[in-house]
């Protein structure tokens, strides 16, 4: 039995998730007879385009409980997150609106987003959140002013997990005319979202996240209340006048798919994947009882686990594992391997944030995978931790 | 109702996919890593993305490390245009919107009458300011498909210490690219007008220019453009930028078909007029007007003949605008108002100029009848 050539157990489902093939069968005819450009009203190649566009943007809104003309097509959710929170800022600060609020663990595109905004002379605070990953809504009060402009809080955590409590911060911005952003991108079709309900006025979705194609994102534009942003991409006017650039619509279709699928399924599948990960994480904790969960147990993705096993660094764990697909933190980020600043505004010391493991589940994930994974890793951490001590009793020799 | 038969005439709107971009990405779904991550399939997926970037780079004549994928070339043209806040901007009046949005009057230059930009103009703008500039100037412009001095254009520029920038979307796949023989400094490229998917573009700029990116975030593409990328569409991206180099040499046969498409039309409508006729042209562009006809007419007309055409730039109003190429060649407004565009690809033939003539020559004698 050829183990080695097998491959590895795909574990990372938060850094993106396979194209379901129903959503690639959907998009295939897009690619090629189908393959007008969307804004060629002129003929039926443009036309069909369009139509599609439009039932994509239709599903995607259903998902959310938005309007259509809600939804922009963007490239991704780190555009759209670019988008809401520099676009909002700017449309703003001509009304006295400088200041912008988000969370110290929010994704590094947010965080980035709000350094290009300092450097252009807003104000911004980054929240420190608690040890569980929660924010604490008190702190985030006591953080607004009359001249924040703009909220951004991540509805689910693409490290840890965690579920932010967004109505809550909801219910401290609408009365004060702030705007509230949520990226998304990890909880969109994974945990209910209504728009409407949480009362969001922006909020960013990811396709490959949700297993549609990589290069395909949206964001989501309340019209009543308006949430008025700035463009980032002049142009054609395309979406609205929101986002330029000719819609890839084999792309667009894909998404709406995804969300047509996630809308049924979704249910079905946090039943299912909260089951498994009660299974994997009791089978580590069985294993291995000194291994520490980060963030909210409860509050938190069905499909995520992060763990740090003290005295494992995680790089030698993942190497040790080349059957099992993991990562140590954020995909992008991930090449370099250092501890993880999300886990740092947690609180977890340097050594533990060093030694954490993210580990996502999602829709082609076995209870035999979780099963393999749990046994794999125990028996990588005990062989590390024996080799360890091997090597400190040698130097202390 | 469809006709039996489409005959596709849009191609500066956007081109078919190439049948072996599709088998490309097709299997290129099938290891749908995250180029970022670690493990097996993000290292698989890193390594399309340089295979494709390679090909990308030997279309443009430029190094690897000077491709940053983005979104499109809508998202490049800005992020050149946003990507230097202390340059003032200037731009050609021929320009694709993603270029010309929101641009001051005082910072377009004019174009000639013959399709190209008014250099002695660009160079008396420079000399009256002396701000440091960025300059952008297609390289063949979408709907008259005439190929700007972009060289000589560049030299002007440097000479003033500005940075020229230029939109090649229209012209990669149909006129051979050479950054240095342009002497363009950044270079905007798109895959779905050569065949490859939407969704993906390039911009091309050497990495000692300090770029600030549109799009901040998780530092992929060295930084200047952060989102998780699209690793299928930029294998497409690939092939299809491989597939246009080695097309360049189909140019020959499609310049034919155009000429001969126009010279039938300008042969039954002697009063039709052809746009930047004079000027160095795209292969594959064919501008004309039939006066007295609204372009929106003949779009109509020949979409029900199955012929699809457009009335210049594709974009999202749905509605048919004035073409401000045209306006600033200063057509007159009711002339402009009647121009068609007709674009040709790889698998045009000859049947389609036949289907073409024989469908605008119908409009144009029925119009001429009533018009008697």
């Amino acid at each position: 039995m050829s183990e080695r050539n097998r491959p590895p157990v795909y574990l990372d489902y938060q850094a993106t998730t396979p194209c379901d093939p129903r959503v690639l069968e959907e998009m295939l005819p897009w690619f090629t007879e189908k393959f007008g450009n969307p804004g060629s009203v002129t003929h039926d190649y443009g036309r069909a385009a369009a139509d599609a566009v439009e039932r994509a943007r239709a599903q995607l809104a259903a998902l959310i409980g938005a309007e259509p003309r809600e939804i922009v097509f963007t490239s991704g959710a780190t555009e759209s997150n670019n988008l809401a929170i520099k676009g909002a800022a700017q449309f703003h600060r001509p009304f006295g609106r400088d200041h912008v609020v988000a969370l110290a663990t929010e994704h590094k595109c947010v965080l980035e987003s709000c350094v290009a905004l300092e450097r252009q002379g807003f104000r911004v605070t980054l929240l420190p959140v608690e040890r569980s990953g929660l924010v604490d809504p008190a702190r985030l009060e006591a953080a607004l002013d009359e001249r924040t402009v703009l909220v951004s809080v991540m509805a689910a955590h693409n490290e840890i997990g965690v579920l932010q409590p967004l109505a809550a911060v909801a219910a401290l911005c609408r009365p004060r005319g702030i705007l509230l952003h949520s990226d998304a991108a990890q909880a969109v079709g994974k945990i209910p979202l209504d728009v409407a309900t949480l009362g969001l006025d922006l909020m960013s979705i990811s396709g490959h996240k949700l297993y549609a194609p990589k290069g395909v994102g949206a964001l989501y534009v309340r019209r009543r209340p308006r949430a008025r942003i700035a463009p980032s991409i002049d142009g054609g006017g395309q979406e609205r006048g929101l986002r330029s650039g000719t819609l890839p619509t084999p792309l667009c279709v894909g998404l709406g798919a995804a969300a047509a699928i996630a809308a049924a399924e979704l249910d079905e599948e946090a039943e299912r994947l909260l089951g498994l990960r009660r299974r994997l994480l009791a089978n580590v904790m069985a294993r291995l009882p000194d291994a520490m969960l980060n963030g909210d147990p409860e509050r938190r993705l069905p499909g995520n686990l992060n763990f740090s096993f003290p005295g494992v660094p995680a790089p030698d764990l993942m190497a040790a594992c080349p059957a099992l697909a993991l990562s140590s933190g954020s995909a992008c980020t991930s090449a370099v391997l250092e501890p993880s600043y999300v886990l740092r505004a947690l609180g977890v010391p340097d050594d533990l944030a060093a030694a954490s493991i993210r580990i996502g589940l999602g829709r082609f994930s076995t209870p035999e995978e979780v099963d393999f994974a749990a046994e794999t890793l125990a028996s990588a951490v005990r062989r590390l931790r024996e080799q360890g001590m091997t090597r400190a009793a040698a130097g202390a020799t | 109702m469809a006709a039996t038969r489409s005959t596709y005439l849009d191609w500066n709107a956007t081109a078919p996919l190439l049948p072996a971009v599709a088998e490309a990405m097709a299997d290129a779904f099938r290891h749908c890593g995250n180029a970022s991550s670690v493990h097996r399939w993000g290292r698989a997926a890193r390594g399309a993305i340089e295979a494709a970037r390679r090909e990308v780079a030997v279309l443009a004549g430029v190094d690897e490390d000077e491709i940053t994928f983005t979104g499109g070339g809508s998202e490049a043209n800005q992020t050149a245009l946003r990507g230097f806040p202390g340059r003032r901007v200037v731009v050609s009046a021929l320009e694709h919107d993603s270029v010309r949005a929101g641009i001051a009057p005082g910072d377009i230059v004019p174009a000639r009458p013959g399709g190209c930009i008014d250099l002695a103009a660009l160079e008396r703008m420079l000399a009256a300011d002396p701000r440091p500039v960025l300059v952008s100037l297609m390289l063949a412009n979408n709907e008259t498909g005439a190929v700007q001095p972009v060289a000589d254009a560049a030299r002007i520029a440097h000479a003033r210490g500005a940075l020229l920038h230029t939109d090649a979307v229209q012209a990669a796949g149909r006129i051979a690219l050479d950054r240095a023989a342009l002497g363009a400094d950044l270079i905007t490229l798109s895959a779905h007008k050569i065949g490859g998917p939407q969704g993906v573009g390039a911009l091309i700029a050497s990495p000692d220019l300090p770029l600030v990116p549109l799009i901040a975030g998780g530092g992929q593409e060295r930084g200047r453009r952060a989102g998780t990328e699209n690793v299928v569409a930029i294998v497409g991206f690939g092939v299809a930028a491989r597939a246009g180099r080695e097309r360049i040499g189909d140019q020959d046969r499609i310049a034919r078909l155009r000429d001969e498409a126009e010279r039938r039309l300008v042969a039954m409508a002697p009063d039709a007029r052809v746009f930047a006729a004079e000027a160095p042209r795209l292969a594959n562009t064919l501008a004309i007007a039939m006066p007295g006809v609204p372009a929106a007419t003949q779009v109509m007309a020949l979409d029900l003949a199955g012929v699809m055409v457009s009335a210049g730039a594709a974009c999202s109003s749905g509605k048919v605008r004035p073409s401000a190429v045209l306006a600033a060649m200063g057509v007159p407004l009711e002339i402009a108002d009647c121009a068609i565009r007709i674009s040709l690809g790889w698998s045009s033939g000859a049947a389609d100029i036949d289907r073409l003539v024989e469908a605008w020559g119908a409009l144009y004698a029925r119009t001429r009848v009533k018009a008697a």
